[in-house]
């Protein structure tokens, strides 16, 4: 089961901050991720939006890093603190 | 010296422990970031920061080690308050060091601008009008533009 955390506002949309998902055969990468859980929470393409950026095991990634069962996948909002 | 906490920040006493660790410099410069009582949606009761450990302290650290390479600072201090805080408590702490003034001042200027727009925190804020994340705005962007190497 991958570990998938919802930052920001995101966790308004998915209803947690955090979750164990086990990964559908039709999703091997950080992009495929995207679509599948932007369909599964109807979030109408809040999750592919570009700002919105997919860090694996806490490293920044592009869409075609190959995401595992085994990895903490963050989807992380625009950031800022001060 | 970086400092993530969820409990409050005492400029005062982080000014106090900085200058001692920074004997012999010819300049300090110390920024104190307050929770903002007034906000676009209303008054402000209360703020949430959310931070992802290891990779926010990760970012902020690379962000001082930055500071050094580009100013002469041998001393730096930033603290970062995280969780649940109300209106006039202090958010963010940073402190800088160096012989002569303008490098201690533009590497102060340099490390805010990373935190407000680069630093991996989330704001949530509660005001009169209810709950609203808050994301970095154009203004903060274009401040942090400002230090883009023509590399970049």
């Amino acid at each position: 089961m991958a570990r998938i955390l919802y930052f920001g506002r995101l966790s308004d949309l998915t209803g947690a901050a955090e979750e164990t998902v086990a990964l559908p055969d039709t999703v091997s990468t950080a992009g495929e991720l995207r679509q599948f859980l932007d369909l599964r929470f109807e979030a109408n393409g809040a999750l592919l939006e570009p700002t919105v950026r997919i860090a694996i095991n806490n490293e920044l990634c592009f869409d075609t890093m190959a995401v595992t069962e085994t990895d903490e996948i963050a989807f992380m909002p625009p950031v800022g603190g001060g | 010296m970086l400092t993530v906490t969820e409990g409050p920040l005492d400029a005062s006493a982080l000014l106090n422990e900085f200058e001692k660790t920074a004997m012999g410099a010819g300049a300090i410069v110390s920024f104190t970031g307050l929770v903002r009582a007034e906000a676009a949606a209303g008054q402000v009761k209360g703020l949430y920061l959310q931070a992802y450990s290891p990779m926010t302290e990760n970012g902020i650290q690379a962000a001082i080690d930055e500071a050094k390479t580009r100013w002469p600072v041998p001393n730096v201090s930033v603290a970062h308050r995280v969780g649940e805080m109300m209106a006039g408590e202090a958010i963010v702490f940073v402190a800088t060091a160096s012989v002569h003034r303008r490098a201690a001042f533009e590497a102060a200027d340099f490390l805010m601008d990373y935190l407000k727009t680069k630093a991996v925190f989330w704001k949530r804020e509660t005001t009169d009008q209810g709950e609203a994340w808050i994301e970095p705005r154009a203004d903060d962007y274009a401040d942090a533009e400002r230090w883009a190497k023509s590399s970049d």
